[in-house]
Order: C-alpha cells, then sequence, then structure tokens
C-alpha cells in the first residue's frame, strides 16, 4: 500500500471532518477565551466572611479611630471610623497603606542577631528566649559593673503604657538617659511651662476659630492631627474663614490659603512680634489674660516697629498691619505654629511669640482658641523601688544634657545625641535601645549619627521593620505593627481636648514578632531584683487593662475616650522666651549665597514607619523621578546658575553635597530653594530605598540657645550644575 | 452526499481520466480508507483523548459523607453552608465551625482521623476543593438565587448532599476551573440542570424570569451586567 499525496490529502481532509465533528475545537476555544480572561497568574482574593474591625491608627500621632473591613482573618482595607472625635470617618494616605505595612517585605519577622559586620545586612534568625537572654547578659554586664547609666533608650514618643514601660525599665535599671524622638512637641511643652507655668502641651480649638495665621504650619501637609486638620481646611472654606498661611514656600497649605504671605525664611518669629506691636501700638488688645504687659510693651514697640520688621521678613509694612487688624477684628482668631508637619522642635523665641498673639487676642481656654492642655495623667503606677545600683546610676548626668545647666527646662535632647556619643557627652554609650524611632535616617546631620551608632558597642532595635536604624542593630527584637498589637494612644496632635484612642489586634501576628511591652516584662523577669519588682503584672494586656481601670471597659467597647471637662493649666500668659536671639541658618553667606529650606509632603516624611508603595506612587515626578530626587529652584536662580528644568546639580551645604535634579518653581523666593523631607532612604524594600536625597544629610541640628532643641529651619547652600 | 464526499469523488474521476490505468476503483478505494482512518483518528482523539488531557484529577483532602452530615445534622444544607447575616453566603464551611463538634474524633473512620489530626490539632484550614466555583469574571449572589428566588440547591447542586464519599475533584489544566462547570459531558449535553453551569445554562433561567432578573441591582445595567460587573 502506498500512500501517496492524495491519500495523505484524504487523510488530512478526514482528520479536519472529525476535529470539527468533535468537541476539541469547541471546547479549546471556549477555555482559551476563559484562560486569557483570567489568566491563571492573575491573584484572586479568596472569598470569606467580610468584617469591620475598630481600632486606633499610630502610624503618626494623629490617633485616628480606623475601621478595617477584613476578609475572613484577612485585612483588606482601612478606613476612616465614622463618628470618631477626632477623624469622623476620613483617613490620610498613610493611614489607608497601613496594610502595605502589615503585609509588605519591609517587616523584621523574626527576633535576629548580627553575624557580619555592622551594617553588612548578615543575621541569624534567633528564638525569643535566646534574644531576652542576649539582652538580659549584655544589660546585667554593664550593670553590675556599676554602669548602668551608660545604657539609653531612644523612643518614638513618651506617652502611653509603652513609653512609660520603657521609661519604667530604664529607671528600675538605674539609667537616667531615656529620650524621645525630636518634634515640635519638644518645643511646645517647653513654652507652656514657661508661658502658663505647668508641665502640659497646647490645643488648638480650630474647629471654631474663625481667622487663622498659621506660621509656617502645614495645616493640609500633615500638621497636628492631619485629619482632623483636612477636614477644619474644608471647614474654613466652607464657612469663609480668612486663612492666612505664612510661609517662604508656596506649599499645598499656603495654596489652600485664603491669603499667602511669603516672608524671608526664618523670620516667623520677627513677624509674629511686629504684629503683636501693630496691636499693642493700636490698642487692639485684650489684655485680661497677659500678665507683665506692662513694662514689656515698650521695648516690644521698640523692637519691633513695622518697618523694621517688614525689613527683617521681607512683608509690606502694609501687609503686617492689614494682618494685624485682620487678626483682631476676628471674634475668634488662631494663630499656629511648627513648620511643616512640626518634625522639627523650633525655637522657643518664635514659638512663644506665636502663642503671645493668641494671648494678646484674648482667646486662650476659650472656644475657638487656643487651650493649655495638662499632661494626660492615667498612668498611675507605683514608683520604682531602685536598688544601689539603680539609684547610683539614674544621679548621672544625662548624656543629652537635658535637665541640667543651660538646658534645665529641656526633657530630652535627642538632637544633641550624635555628639555626646562622638566625644561631647560626660561618659561613652555602651548600649542603646531603639523603639519606634530611625535616628539613623530622621535625625539631622544623618553622617554624624551614623558615626555616632557606630561607636555604640551594643544596639537593640526593637523596629517592626528594616529601616536604618535596625541596620546598624546587634540585635533585633521586632515588635507587632499597630495592626496586631493593644496599646493605648493618647492623642495630643494639637487637640483642645484629652482623648485616649486603643490600638486593638485587628489581625494575629503575621510573623514571629513579639510586643514591646511583653519583652519589657520578660526581660525585666529575666534580670530579677528590684527591676523584676518593678514589673508586677504577668504581661501586657494585663497593665494595660490595670492601667487604665475604669476607662477600660468604655475603651474595648468604643475605642476612644474622651475626658469631660479638663482643667487648663493655667489662665494666665506670663511673657517668656521672645527676646531670645533668633536662630540663623549655619553656613556663611559668601561661600554659600543660597538658602536650603525643608518643607513636608503628606505622601512623604512619615517617620520611622517608612513610606509604603502606594504612597512613593502618589509622588509627583518634580519630587522624584525613577531615583532622582528633586529640589525646587526660583527660575530666576536658576538662570544665574545657568540650570533648566529637570537637569542635574550639584547641592552643597557646610554639612554635605548631594546630586538632585531641579524643579523650576516660581512659588519659592528667588535665593531659597526648598527640599523634601523623608526621602533618601537605604534600607526598607526597593521602592523606597535609593530614591531621592536625605535632606538630613544636608542639614545639621542648630542649637535654640534659649532650650538646647535644634531650631533648624534651613541652612546655607549653593547649586551648581553637575 | 455530504460536500467532501462529493470532492473525494471528483478527485477519484479526475484520476480515473488521467491515469486510464485500470487501477482507479483501488486508488479511490485507498482514498476513501484514508479518509475514515483520519477522520476516525481525530474524532478518538476529540471525543476520548482530548478530554483526558485536558482534565486532571485532584483528590480531596479527606473523604467527606454529605449523607451522614446532612442525617446528623437535621436542619439540610443551611445547617453547615448558611447565609452570614449581612446576607453573604459562607460556602463550604471554615474549620471552625467543623470543631464546634469535632473537637475530638467522631467515630473511628481513617478520614475522621486524618480530618482531627491533621487540622483540627494543628489548626489549619482544610483546603477543600470547590466543585463549583464559578470564573472569577462571574458575580454570583447565593442569596439573590435561594433567598430571592426561592431555589432549591440541588437545581444548580444536583443530590451532593446524598454522596457518601466526595469525588475526584476534576479541573480543567488550561483554565484551572473545576469541570463541573463545563459539565461532565464533553460535548456539553446535559439532562439535568445541575449538569452544567456555563452562562447559557445561567442565561437560560434568567431569561425565562427575566422581569426580575434583567439589570444589574449593581450597576442598573442589563444583560451580561447582571453577572459580569
Ligand atoms: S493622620 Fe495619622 S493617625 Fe490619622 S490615619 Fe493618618 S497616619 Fe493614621
Amino acid at each position: 500500500m502506498k500512500v501517496d499525496r492524495r491519500s495523505f490529502l484524504s487523510f488530512v481532509i478526514g482528520g479536519a471532518a472529525g476535529t470539527a465533528l468533535s468537541p476539541l475545537p469547541w471546547k479549546l476555544m471556549d477555555d482559551s477565551s476563559i484562560w486569557s480572561q483570567m489568566w491563571p497568574w492573575t491573584p484572586v482574593p479568596p472569598d470569606g466572611e467580610v468584617v469591620y474591625e475598630n481600632s486606633t491608627c499610630s502610624l503618626c500621632p494623629g490617633g485616628c479611630g480606623i475601621s478595617v473591613r477584613k476578609v475572613d482573618n484577612r485585612a483588606v482595607k482601612i478606613e476612616g471610623r465614622p463618628g470618631h472625635p477626632v477623624n469622623d470617618g476620613s483617613i490620610c494616605i498613610l493611614g489607608l497603606s497601613g496594610l502595605q505595612m502589615l503585609y509588605g517585605p519591609t517587616r523584621i519577622k523574626s527576633p535576629m542577631k548580627r553575624i557580619g559586620e555592622r551594617g553588612e545586612g548578615k543575621w541569624q534568625k534567633i528564638s525569643w528566649d535566646e534574644a531576652i537572654a542576649i539582652l538580659t547578659e549584655k544589660l546585667t554586664d554593664i550593670r553590675d559593673k556599676g554602669e548602668a547609666h551608660t545604657v539609653a533608650a531612644i523612643a518614638g514618643s513618651d506617652s502611653g503604657t509603652v513609653p512609660a514601660l520603657i521609661r519604667r525599665f530604664m529607671t528600675a535599671y538605674g539609667s537616667p538617659n531615656f529620650m524621645r524622638s525630636p518634634s515640635q512637641r519638644d518645643v511646645d511643652e517647653l513654652a507652656v511651662k514657661a508661658l502658663f507655668g505647668g508641665d502640659g502641651r497646647t490645643g488648638f480649638d480650630v474647629e471654631n476659630a474663625d481667622y487663622i495665621l498659621s506660621f509656617g504650619s502645614g495645616f493640609v501637609d500633615g500638621w497636628g492631627s492631619p485629619v482632623r486638620m483636612f477636614k477644619a481646611a474644608s471647614l474654613w472654606k466652607e464657612k469663609n474663614i480668612t486663612v492666612v498661611q505664612v510661609e517662604p514656600r508656596l506649599s499645598n497649605s499656603a495654596a489652600k490659603a485664603t491669603r499667602w504671605v511669603p516672608l524671608n525664611p526664618g523670620t516667623e518669629a520677627d513677624l509674629a512680634l511686629g504684629i503683636a506691636a501693630v496691636l499693642v501700638d493700636e490698642n487692639m488688645l485684650d489684655t485680661r489674660a497677659v500678665s507683665g504687659l506692662g513694662s514689656w510693651k515698650n521695648d516690644l514697640l521698640a523692637a519691633y516697629a513695622t518697618e523694621k520688621v517688614s525689613q527683617t521678613t521681607g512683608v509690606a509694612a502694609g501687609v503686617i498691619v492689614d494682618l494685624a487688624k485682620g487678626f483682631a477684628g476676628a471674634n475668634r482668631p488662631l494663630a499656629l505654629c511648627g513648620r511643616g508637619k512640626g518634625l522639627v522642635s523650633g525655637s522657643l523665641r518664635e514659638t512663644a511669640a506665636v502663642y503671645l498673639l493668641n494671648a494678646l487676642s484674648g482667646n486662650i481656654n476659650r472656644e475657638g482658641g487656643m487651650w493649655a492642655m495638662p499632661e494626660a495623667d492615667y498612668i498611675q503606677w507605683p514608683d520604682v523601688a531602685t536598688d544601689n545600683l539603680a539609684s547610683a546610676g539614674l544621679v548621672q548626668p544625662r548624656l543629652d544634657g537635658a535637665g541640667t545647666g543651660k538646658y534645665a527646662d529641656a526633657r530630652y535632647l535627642t538632637n544633641r545625641l550624635a555628639d555626646s556619643v562622638n566625644g561631647g557627652g560626660p561618659y561613652p554609650m555602651q548600649a542603646l535601645l531603639v523603639a519606634g524611632a530611625n535616628p539613623c535616617h530622621d535625625l539631622p546631620d544623618t553622617q554624624r549619627v551614623r558615626a555616632a551608632f557606630a561607636r555604640i558597642p551594643f544596639i537593640v532595635s526593637f523596629s517592626s521593620f528594616q529601616d536604618e536604624t535596625a541596620a546598624m542593630a546587634d540585635l533585633l527584637m521586632p515588635d507587632h505593627v499597630y495592626l496586631e498589637r493593644y496599646e493605648d494612644v493618647p492623642i495630643g496632635a494639637g487637640l483642645a481636648q484629652q482623648m485616649i484612642g486603643l490600638s486593638k489586634p485587628v489581625v494575629s501576628p503575621q510573623f514571629n514578632t513579639r510586643h514591646l511591652g511583653e519583652v519589657l516584662i520578660a526581660t525585666a523577669m529575666a534580670m530579677g531584683g528590684s527591676i523584676a519588682n518593678a514589673f508586677p503584672w504577668d504581661d501586657y494586656e494585663t497593665c494595660l487593662e490595670e492601667t487604665l481601670a475604669e476607662k477600660w471597659d468604655s475603651l474595648m467597647e468604643t475605642g476612644v475616650w474622651v475626658q469631660a471637662d479638663t482643667e487648663p493649666v493655667a489662665d494666665t500668659f506670663q511673657l517668656a522666651g521672645m527676646d531670645a536671639p533668633a536662630v540663623q541658618a549655619e553656613g556663611d553667606v559668601n561661600s554659600f549665597p543660597l538658602l536650603l529650606v525643608p518643607y513636608d509632603a503628606i505622601q512623604l516624611t512619615s517617620g520611622y514607619v517608612g513610606e509604603a508603595p502606594f504612597m512613593i506612587k502618589a509622588v509627583a515626578d518634580t519630587v522624584i523621578k525613577g531615583t532622582d530626587g528633586f529640589i525646587e529652584v526660583n527660575p530666576q536662580t536658576a538662570r544665574a546658575a545657568g540650570l533648566a528644568e529637570g537637569e542635574r546639580a550639584r547641592l552643597t551645604t557646610p554639612r554635605g553635597e548631594a546630586q538632585v535634579c531641579v524643579h523650576l518653581f516660581e512659588g519659592i523666593q528667588p535665593g531659597v530653594l526648598a527640599m523634601v523631607r523623608g526621602l533618601g532612604h537605604t534600607a526598607y524594600d526597593g521602592h523606597l530605598a535609593g530614591k531621592g536625597v536625605n535632606i538630613n544629610e544636608l542639614i545639621g541640628p542648630v542649637e535654640d540657645p534659649s532650650t538646647g532643641f535644634d531650631a533648624a529651619w534651613g541652612i546655607r547652600a549653593k547649586l551648581a550644575k553637575a | 452526499m455530504s460536500t467532501l464526499d462529493e470532492k473525494a469523488q471528483a478527485g477519484m474521476d479526475d484520476h480515473a481520466a488521467h491515469g486510464g490505468d485500470g487501477k482507479a476503483s483501488g486508488a479511490g478505494g485507498f482514498i476513501i480508507l484514508f479518509f475514515i482512518i483520519g477522520f476516525a483518528a481525530s474524532m478518538v482523539l476529540g471525543w476520548v483523548i482530548f478530554p483526558k488531557l485536558l482534565y486532571s484529577q485532584k483528590q480531596q483532602p479527606l473523604n467527606f459523607n454529605h449523607a451522614l452530615h446532612v442525617e446528623e445534622v437535621g436542619e439540610g444544607c443551611q445547617a453547615c453552608h448558611y447565609f452570614r447575616e449581612d446576607g453573604s453566603f459562607s460556602g463550604i464551611p471554615k474549620l471552625a465551625q467543623c470543631t464546634e463538634c469535632h473537637e475530638e474524633p467522631m467515630g473511628d473512620t481513617e478520614d475522621e482521623a486524618i480530618f482531627v489530626e491533621q487540622y483540627v490539632t494543628k489548626d489549619r484550614e482544610v483546603p477543600w476543593l470547590s466543585y463549583s466555583r464559578q470564573p472569577d469574571c462571574v458575580f454570583f449572589s447565593h442569596a439573590a438565587h435561594v433567598i430571592g428566588a426561592k431555589m432549591d440547591c440541588v437545581v444548580c447542586h444536583g443530590h451532593i448532599g446524598e454522596s457518601e464519599v466526595s469525588r475526584p475533584y476534576e479541573y480543567n489544566r488550561l483554565t484551572g476551573y473545576s469541570r463541573d462547570i463545563w459539565g461532565k459531558n464533553i460535548a456539553g449535553f446535559k439532562r439535568n440542570s445541575w449538569d452544567r453551569m456555563k452562562m447559557d445554562d445561567c442565561a437560560a433561567c434568567h431569561k425565562e424570569a427575566d422581569a426580575i432578573h434583567d439589570v444589574s441591582v449593581q450597576t442598573q445595567r442589563g444583560h451580561c451586567y447582571v453577572c459580569h460587573k
């Protein structure tokens, strides 16, 4: 039998006919359309029971109530909690991105010890028992040598039970060196003490004010409690209230304001005092609450004559008078301060000057005014009974110098930490515990901070994330993230009320992490003696429940506790702090003819939690493009330097040098450059690391001589073609 | 005579006309034979081999006896496959639901032992394979059908409630979806309403009841949008 062409064709035709009469082509056609419409590799979220769990966001000091949508045990969305006194259903971009922090790749998944060189990133996973044993042994060693005071701790905050446990641990251990990440809160607390004579903070009744004079406070850029402020800004618009933003740069807040008053960087205090002088001069004031004004009036008028202030600030004399009249003419005017998000302490002079305006308008502790809020005092634990070793350590001076000598009023001077460790301190630091803070990125003059860290023999990081500070640590003891743990969140952040939020575990811990409170209690137990005795609780939850006492039930039920009536710190405003010299920018004018000022953006500058991929995606490509970071330059300045839009340039300051791209921006004065805070990470993941420049590499702390806090508002700089 | 046959005939005529060597009818026979071989081979391929290649099988993690459970729990399917308070359908029960009764082994079957040892004590969800999961592009609400249209589970799921063992889960290698969607019959023929759950099967029923089912509740749009949002 010979298979010829015809037979073959016949076979093929037969095959085709048979195929057409079989389900094969039709079924394949159907399947391939299903396949191509739903690629099998496209992730499909599993179905399940949908529930909402209420909790409190603690990614920033805002204290918003959140409602987390869950499908079975998976959190799938974070929303603002409707009816919450802080944010009533709204949320910010950081709060919204919280799930990327919970599930993202930047988490530290287990306790680890360093096995490579510092910063090399070589770690070995260890058990929690081993981690606690290492920590206990190290701390016991140091203490037994009578050097307990050489151990320090840095926390992101000092309010709430977890920071209080760290502080208690330090006390029982015998070290005076508990520190808090610097922020405007430092100077605010000191100002309240100086102006009102008691411990507390300010609160602003922004919702009921009818004229806002903001000295650079980024009310839609993350100042105060960010979501509350967004809502307030919308309310102001609705009520047609005049909002004046005084700031050298056209920020989002300035753009949102009714009026933007640009001024020379760093002269906010002069403008505030200039306005105060007009109020005094024209007798447009309410002096009932201000004591000691009589004799001071003449000094004020002499030092802050409108013309003179106009020269210093670059604001026209007419505008100054206008602002004064607008402020005095309103029923409930309110002046705000704290640049951007309020991440840098700022000077006492500026803070006191702005608070003085509030006092002169008679709006202290009144509706729509500024409140002197006492500190929350719900943590009432018995005093620690210290043993001899601890008592000896506690009488040693602090490493940062706070609380003594010329820094007597400062609680923490974390900005002085690097200098102190690098040789300026009273004794070397032997161990450092870091929780909820990322000093290796967030403190100014990062090079110097890193050099200081390199000198500290033993560093423990409790961070949940692989941040720059964790990279420098010897021992990682990762905390749960806020969605996995119980914690009280006392809400300060400019609220004119006392509130406590409760964070509750929304999902079970995703990794082998442990609550910092538990780790502290366990370590104290392991150390035994008076340290163990200072921690009488079985676990953190017991501690929290006992501490919150009668508030616990209502917090569990509603998630937030609001103090009905708060007695203000005091009703009288004493004049203080305003005669200090102005804080100047570092660097000399001849070598550095320009000024570099940092600014904050709501999508960036999130502190130690870093920015989630979702946030980075929301940053304009005039801020970062690829890995290039931009600076804002006035077209006039750029022309003088021969630079065009998008061009690369070399930016130099007395503290460092960086490659940047130029973004021409009319909203910045000639001679001033602006750069966003929060970029230039070297840690976290590929979404964040290596993008832009960390402005802290270019700027150093400038000490306010009257407080010791960092009051740097900028630094001198020069710009050249790269 | 089919077109193909006509062509084959024409070819043969052709051949006869040109060759004329007397073997014409033998060659024609071969040609028909080859046609039949091709035809038969492709039919076998399409009807017998193809389905075997297209589908693969997996066993359920353990055997589940529906009949026994229905008898024990009483309230019918809803006892385990219930509607949640928000109206959503719970689907295949989660471990927590099972352990309400099975904290300790109940009975001494091998499957019970597997269940308790592998899942209950280890607190692991049983990775049940769902026979009836529709492709991801389909929006399906049990509530609309069971509560709204008062349909019986059997209409779509057949008599699974009477099964004593879990049949193997067959899935399409190309799409990854369960064979039950297209139906056991590769040609797509069905005898019972539950034999197949393709779009046409949904559409047929929706068409009958179109007065109430012609717009999507969510999008207010008709036709395709009722199920494809
Ligand atoms: S403002 Fe702060 S507290 Fe509120 S949602 Fe955003 S990050 Fe969380």
